[in-house]
């Protein structure tokens, strides 16, 4: 298949305004007739199914939490980007798309990432109007922050939970239209297929996991909004229930997978600590804007950190990047963490951690104007540690993060199958190799409350659609399909957990596919994943009845997933001849150990082709044309 | 400094809404003081499914106290001993070796039991549905800093909006009331330019599904505040009454 994004023609800034006009509408009173089923509560997914709704089409919505307030996004903290340009620092729309291209390496569609720069200033109007309490000024006007990779004030915030708040805005205008009736909300539903008729997608079979039963719904069209795949990991600082499995089991129903292995590793997290834990901590990276990172200068120094005096500390970061000092992109801010733990300067008491420093800060501007930006993160660390960071500096370490990969999309968000389009981090679109701070929530939002509506308009009034409802036979193999594999999983009674699989192969992802990789290491990682994924089939136990709430079996179905995409992840690190953003390949580096772009073989959107199980997967490139920057290499000097 | 502990948990056990439900006794060896509450529970779960026995089931997402999904009594106490902590941020240096922990779900008229230690708690949801909104279309929105708001407003207006619906609040009350939960949500709208439209409505609205989700009155008594994980205030309450006085008496909206 040709891959086509659909860009629409005309200059940079026009062609948003140009491509609306041109889509086909659906006329008011028809979209009525219409029904579309959304699957995900995060940003995206409640944005787009409120939307949607007061547009007049009828919606349903799904979600694997108790309610759709619980998505993954009600944990971003630091904030959300835009470019209204308040504090009359420099930046606009054409800053905003620049920064956030160049920090994605030059590896996102310029047309995509304008547009998001666009909108951007729309999401603040709108979540403003809904009651977000963003943070204000003395006078009462909205206060800006700054965030990694820009050198402008342009980050919109509520405290240190953004993203709860900006989650409770989208939920309650998705409560409103419960309430009007056209969304009717699916809780606790774990998507389990995609259901195509004649090649679109119609529907989806999902389980009930409160019950066990399987469910058909049958639509017009159908939204994934199920966010990232992290958890791929199995130490993240995402949610337990991220997944990858709605977009995986729509990649084997034909839509392209891009940029698997585009995973952002964020340098604030805190650090691993012992064999049974569950999940990371993010530390907001808002933090690095007063804090300081340093390591001890001589390797395997063991004093305390108040007893090392200034002299005898290096401030890594600092002196690498003097002009963006603590504030560079993560990719690079992870790299030169990892580098100085590798030298042996790491410290604590893995030596995989370093410091995060905020008693200049506190000095400098009093512990009151600090506990007041910070309070409530500085309260979470010494939760969870035992420490406190106002007398002892922090101790952090990088962790999976985000996912710049997902399901391929064209300039309508619509995904290689017909009729299914892909909003939030489950898509592959805007961030190319690196996602920059306070952007996800700034392109769910995007997505949901202001490209979606237009664009799923122009597929439905320009698609002839046969009616089709549950009793539709696709919907029935599905179901015996995915019965089997359950019962499949119940019946292996193996020796081992889900979770004691889930975290091999997390070990095997994070040494081979992480921070750093290489040919043969990602070749060795390839053949373990295939041992592991054998031995699952055969050893798991898994508990209890598919016809009951089972959480063994949930996980079970999601790590098996997992085990099936992780090989594409490495394929498609290995695909890749050169490092941009988080993909770092050893072999392609500058002499400061930078990552080393290869534009001319290597400036294109990896598109992988499902070809059936254990068949090797084709791979599709879109070229990325530049036609309004430079491609540069990234300087943060 | 981390050292391992050993515990006696009993846990409640139950199938499903129908079963009765029993405490069951578990040991938890070697348990790292290091670790979170629920990867304490996380060890037991292993140990259960290694020996062939069906593992606890409990709620939990985020593990980081936002989302709102984890939360048992224990104890006796709503999310455990900590102030303003969830049961994902309770962290196992705060029991001691040989301590006997008692887990049981939340227990309140409106939230059924699912299985084990997990409940419904979809009448939050409807509670929202009946006015926990602004009424604003997308695309309706004016300039955001055409609408100025006092920081102190918004402080407090974000105080209430922090609330993370977990429902320890139903859970610790006597009278199973949601006024803390439903307090909070109006005092951050009533508090706000943005929702003073609406505000009489959303009270008298809101107030209405909670008395008909067969939720209790409120009497005083406090112990909402004292569990709460986000430390939300019983003012919050205060300024709801406020508002359902203005809008009984004031508004049209009956
Ligand atoms: C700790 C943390 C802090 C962050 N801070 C920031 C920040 O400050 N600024 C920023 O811009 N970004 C931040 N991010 C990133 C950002 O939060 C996410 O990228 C974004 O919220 C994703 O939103 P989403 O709507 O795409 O998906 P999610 O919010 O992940 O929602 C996914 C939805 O899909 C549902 N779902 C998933 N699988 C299935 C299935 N199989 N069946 C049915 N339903 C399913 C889930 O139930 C959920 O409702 C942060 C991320 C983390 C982990
Ligand atoms: S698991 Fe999210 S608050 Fe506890």
């Amino acid at each position: 298949m040709q891959l086509d994004a659909r860009i629409p023609g005309g200059p940079l800034a026009e062609k948003w305004d140009r491509h609306r006009f041109e889509l086909k509408l659906v006329n008011p009173a028809n979209k009525r007739k219409f029904e579309i089923i959304v699957v995900g509560t995060g940003l995206a997914g409640a944005s787009a199914s409120a939307t949607l709704a007061e547009l007049g089409y009828n919606v349903k919505t799904f979600c694997l939490q108790d309610s759709p307030r619980r998505a993954h996004s009600i944990a971003a903290q630091g904030g959300i980007n835009a470019a209204k340009n308040y504090p009359g620092d420099g930046d606009s729309i054409w800053r905003l798309f620049y920064d956030t291209i160049k920090g994605g390496d030059f590896r996102a569609r310029e047309a995509n990432v304008y547009r998001l720069a666009q909108i951007s200033n729309n999401i603040i109007d709108q979540c403003v109007a809904q009651g977000v309490p963003f943070a204000r000024e003395y006078g009462g006007l909205l206060a800006n922050r700054s965030f990694g990779g820009a050198q402008v004030e342009r980050t919109f915030y509520a405290r240190g939970q953004t993203g709860q708040q900006l989650l409770l805005g989208a939920y309650s205008a998705l409560m409103r239209q419960v309430a009007a009736g056209k969304v009717k909300v699916y809780p606790r539903r774990e998507m389990m297929d995609l259901v195509l008729v004649d090649g679109s997608a119609r529907g989806i079979v999902v389980r009930n996991l409160i019950t066990g039963e399987m469910e058909s719904h049958a639509a017009h069209a159908v939204i994934l909004a199920t966010g990232g795949y992290g958890n791929a990991y199995f130490l993240s600082t995402m949610a337990m229930s991220s997944n990858v499995s709605a977009i995986w089991r729509a990649h084997k129903k034909g839509a392209y997978f891009s940029h698997p292995s585009f995973v952002q590793i964020h340098p604030t997290c805190i650090p691993v600590h012992g064999t049974y834990q569950s999940k990371l901590t993010l530390m907001s990276e808002s933090l690095r804007n007063d804090g300081r990172v340093w390591v001890p200068d001589r390797a395997g120094d063991k004093r305390s950190p108040n007893d090392i005096p200034e002299s005898e500390r290096d401030y890594l970061l600092e002196r690498k990047y003097p002009s963006f000092g603590n504030l560079v992109p993560r990719d690079v801010a992870s790299r030169s963490a990892k580098e100085v733990c590798d030298q042996g300067k790491g410290i604590g008491p893995t030596g995989f951690a370093i410091y995060l420093d905020f008693k200049d800060a506190i000095e400098r501007d009093g512990i009151d104007v600090i506990r007041k930006k910070y309070g409530n993160l500085f309260q979470m660390y010494e939760r969870i540690t035992g420490e406190d960071p106002y007398k002892t500096p922090m101790m952090i370490y990088p962790a999976i993060h985000y996912t710049m990969g997902g399901l391929w999309v064209d300039y309508n968000l619509m995904s290689t199958i017909p009729g299914l389009f892909v909003l939030g981090e489950a898509n592959f679109s805007d961030h190319g190799s690196n996602r920059l701070g306070a952007s996800a929530l700034m392109q769910g939002l995007s997505d949901g409350y202001f490209v979606i509506p237009y664009t799923i308009g122009g597929y439905l009034a320009g698609t002839v659609l046969p009616e089709v409802d549950e009793a539709h036979p696709s919907f029935e193999d599905s179901i015996k399909l995915m019965n089997e594999g359950i019962a499949k999983l119940l019946s292996i009674k193996g020796s081992r957990t889900v979770d004691d699989f889930h975290r091999e192969l997390g070990h095997i992802l994070w040494e081979y596919g992480g921070m750093s990789r290489n040919e043969s290491g990602m070749l060795k990682a390839k053949e373990l994943i295939l041992g592991l994924r054998e031995q699952f089939w055969e050893n798991v136990m898994v508990s209890g009845s598919p016809g009951e709430f089972n959480q063994t079996l949930e996980r079970a179905g999601r790590v098996a997933d997992f085990l099936e995409f992780a090989e594409l992840l490495i394929e498609d690190g290995m695909s890749r001849e050169e490092s941009c953003g988080c993909h770092f390949n050893e072999a392609f580096q500058t002499e400061d150990h930078e990552a080393l772009r290869n534009d001319d073989s290597c400036c294109y959107v990896a598109a992988w082709e499902f070809n059936g199980p254990g068949k090797a997967p084709t791979l599709h490139k879109e070229p990325l044309v530049f036609e309004n920057v430079e491609l540069a290499q990234r300087s943060y000097k | 400094m981390s050292e391992n502990i050993n515990l006696t948990l009993k846990i409640w056990r139950q199938k499903g809404p129908n079963d009765k439900g029993h405490l069951e006794t578990h040991e938890a060896r070697d348990i790292s003081t290091d670790m979170s509450f629920l990867e304490m529970l996380d060890v037991v779960n292993e140990q259960l499914t290694v020996e062939g026995k069906d593992p606890v089931s409990f709620d939990h997402d985020c593990r980081e106290g936002i989302c709102g999904m984890c939360g048992t009594v224990i104890n006796g106490l709503a999310h455990g001993p900590e102030r303003g902590t969830t049961l994902c941020q309770l962290h196992m240096r705060h029991f001691k070796d040989g301590d006997t922990i008692v887990i049981e779900p939340w227990r309140a008229r409106p939230f059924r039991i699912i299985k084990d230690l997990v409940v419904d708690r979809s009448s939050f949801d409807e509670i929202i549905q009946a006015g926990g909104y602004v009424s604003v279309n997308t695309g309706q929105a004016p300039e955001a800093n055409s609408i100025p708001v006092p920081p102190e407003w918004a402080e407090l207006a974000m105080d209430a909006a922090a609330c993370i619906g977990c429902g320890a609040c139903v859970a610790a009350c006597p009278n199973a009331s949601a006024m803390l939960f439903v307090g909070a949500k109006i005092s951050q709208l009533a508090l706000l330019p943005q929702g003073k439209p609406e505000a009489a409505k959303r009270a008298l609205s809101m107030l209405r599904k909670m008395d008909e989700l067969d939720f209790g009155n409120c009497s005083n008594e406090t112990e909402c505040e004292a569990v709460c994980p986000k430390e939300i205030s019983i003012t919050n309450i205060a300024r709801f009454n406020r508002e359902f006085l203005v809008a009984s008496f004031g508004s049209s909206e009956k």
